[in-house]
């Protein structure tokens, strides 16, 4: 199993919202929830390969900022038209203020 | 009418149109528990298909483009969905409540939806000439990109979204593109004069020639392709006296495909004609997406008609939940996007009856517009950007005129100011 990845500060992102990632040629949304838990997943939609990162954050939902599909980005779960097959997930992990993610 | 001798089957669900919302409208009654028959009844050979790429990415790209279904054969036999393709329903028989086909069948219906969508509106000085296409199926999209290519000589006729994204994708291709508009401007009534300022001058840029204001005085075949002759312009700049093409498009809008619920004498007003729950004037019949014509709920239940992807999703949605009883009424703010080159235009409701307009700067070729009315109310936003940079805060705004808000238009203008925090407020 790979490691865990040093992806960006938990300042960096707000709460209720998402920023963008990318590591080693593959690209990820971190998303950060309404009560202070951190997140992530594929950054492309699973729609047309569009990244989440200018989606809107709601609760537990991302929703694409092309279409408005819709995510549950915390199991990845597609919640329907346009959408029907859901996002990967990643492990997630904050330590010393940094936001950690475990890639496979 | 022979349909009822001839009808056949249990009675279900039928659903005439296997677009984006009859398609929606059928995964629907199967997600809302329904048990009985579902029938999608499709003039177009394919599964159903997304329409929004055939003037975008099916027009670009090496690989010889398929549909973008909506759902294929395995999932429409796990939700037991029947898709007769290439059938058409030829009328209805609302005493016997069934629907005859153009394959000689019939069929009884529960509850009727129609979601026929629009054709392209056709332009008469191009009735029987060769070369000449209209963009609206998968079929349209693959003749018009088999002749694609640099240096093919192309000539839109109509400057609104369908004929702008095909100018952009074709000059992708390094096809010699012109634009040939009747109005004074590009893109119409559909969206603000700064926005079409931006997406004409990126166009312009990109070597597209558009002629605006101007009047086509005649079409013929000629040289293997069609010489389009245009009235002498009124003012002093002189534009062409001619335009000489190998593809011409035309793209002058579309029409709602209403004869199916006329010749069953439902009420047809600019569409098919429903309440909030998008009921006809049928009760058994509905009627949903690009055909129907619907009271808007936020703006005083005025009718209007949208051409928008969205809308016929989500309306197709609604009415499969009231055809089983439901009386859900739609109130969903109108939304579409559009995509030219890596600009991303988008908008929120309708801007007719705003009074003022609300701007905030976000970068070079990239602003969104709050539209308010007189009580100050927000009744539309509109935004052009790259990619998907104004997503966000198209959709909050929607959200806020979905409530009936009145954000203070200093706060509107200026970008620090978090729309978030405006709608929470
Ligand atoms: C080229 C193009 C690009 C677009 N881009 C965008 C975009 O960027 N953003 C956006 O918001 N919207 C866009 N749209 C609009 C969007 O695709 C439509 O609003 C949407 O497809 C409407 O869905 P519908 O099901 O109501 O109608 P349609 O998709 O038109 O489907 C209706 C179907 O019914 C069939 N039918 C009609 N009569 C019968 C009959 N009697 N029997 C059997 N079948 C019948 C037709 O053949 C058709 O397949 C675009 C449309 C086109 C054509
Ligand atoms: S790209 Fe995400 S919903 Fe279409």
């Amino acid at each position: 199993m790979a490691g865990w990845i040093e992806a960006c500060g938990a300042d960096d992102v707000d709460e209720e919202d998402v920023i963008r990632f990318d590591h080693e040629g593959r690209t990820f949304a971190i998303y950060r929830s309404p009560d202070d838990e951190y997140f992530a997943t594929d950054g492309l939609c699973t729609h047309e390969k569009i990244h989440l990162a200018d989606g809107l954050v709601m609760d537990d939902i991302i929703e694409c900022p092309k279409h408005n599909g819709r995510f549950n980005y915390k199991t990845g779960q597609a919640k329907g038209a346009p959408v029907c097959v859901n996002l990967k997930t990643y492990p997630v992990k904050v330590e010393g203020g940094q936001v950690f993610v475990q890639i496979d | 009418m022979a349909s009822d001798k001839s009808a056949s089957g249990p009675q279900g669900m039928v659903i005439v149109g296997a677009g984006e919302c009859g398609i929606r409208a059928a995964m629907a009654l199967r997600e809302e528990g329904y048990g009985g028959p579902v029938t999608l009844i499709g003039a177009e050979p394919h599964l159903p298909y997304e329409r929004p790429p055939l003037s975008k990415a099916v027009l670009l790209g090496d690989d010889a483009p398929s549909p973008k279904t909506i759902a294929n054969e395995a999932r429409l036999f796990e939700a037991a969905v029947l898709h007769l393709s290439s059938v058409t329903a030829t009328g209805i028989d609302r005493e016997a409540k069934s629907v005859s086909l153009s394959n000689g069948r019939g069929l009884h219906y529960s509850k009727l939806l129609l979601a026929t969508g629009a054709d392209p509106r056709p332009y008469a000085l191009a009735e029987g000439l060769s070369h000449v296409f209209t963009l609206r199926t998968f079929d349209d999209a693959l003749a018009i990109r088999s002749r694609l290519g640099p240096g093919c000589r192309l000539a839109i006729i109509g400057g609104g979204f369908i004929g702008l994204e095909l100018a952009a994708a074709a000059r992708t291709r390094r096809a010699d593109v012109t634009v040939i508009e009747a109005a004074p401007r590009i893109l119409g009534r559909a969206v603000p004069t700064e926005i079409a300022q931006v997406i004409h001058a990126r166009h312009a840029r990109e070597g597209v020639r558009i002629l605006v204001g101007a009047a086509i005085a005649d079409m013929k075949e000629q040289n293997g392709g069609i010489l389009i002759k245009l009235q002498p312009a009124l003012k002093d700049e002189a534009g062409p006296s001619a335009v000489q093409a190998d593809l011409v498009v035309v793209g002058i809008g579309a029409q709602p495909n209403t004869a199916l619920a006329e010749a069953a004498g439902l009420t047809v007003e600019n569409g098919i004609a429903v309440d909030a729950h998008l009921r006809t004037s049928d009760p058994d019949i509905f009627a949903a997406g690009d055909c129907c014509s619907f009271p808007l709920a936020y703006q005083d239940g005025r009718r209007v008609r949208l051409e928008a992807w969205r809308n016929a999703q989500e309306q197709g949605t609604l009415a499969a939940r009231n055809m089983l009883g439901g009386r859900q009424a739609h109130v969903a703010v109108p939304w579409f996007w559009s995509d030219q080159y890596d600009l991303g235009l988008q908008m929120a409701g309708l801007a007719d009856r705003a009074t003022q307009v609300v701007r905030r700067d976000l970068g070079s070729e990239s602003f969104l517009l709050f539209h308010l009315d007189a009580e100050g109310r927000l009744v539309a936003a509109s935004g052009i950007g790259p990619g998907t940079s104004i997503a966000r805060d198209i959709r909050l705004a929607e959200m806020m005129i979905a409530r009936g808000a009145r954000p203070d238009p200093l706060k509107l203008a200026n970008a620090e100011s978090k729309l978030k925090a405006l709608l929470a407020a």
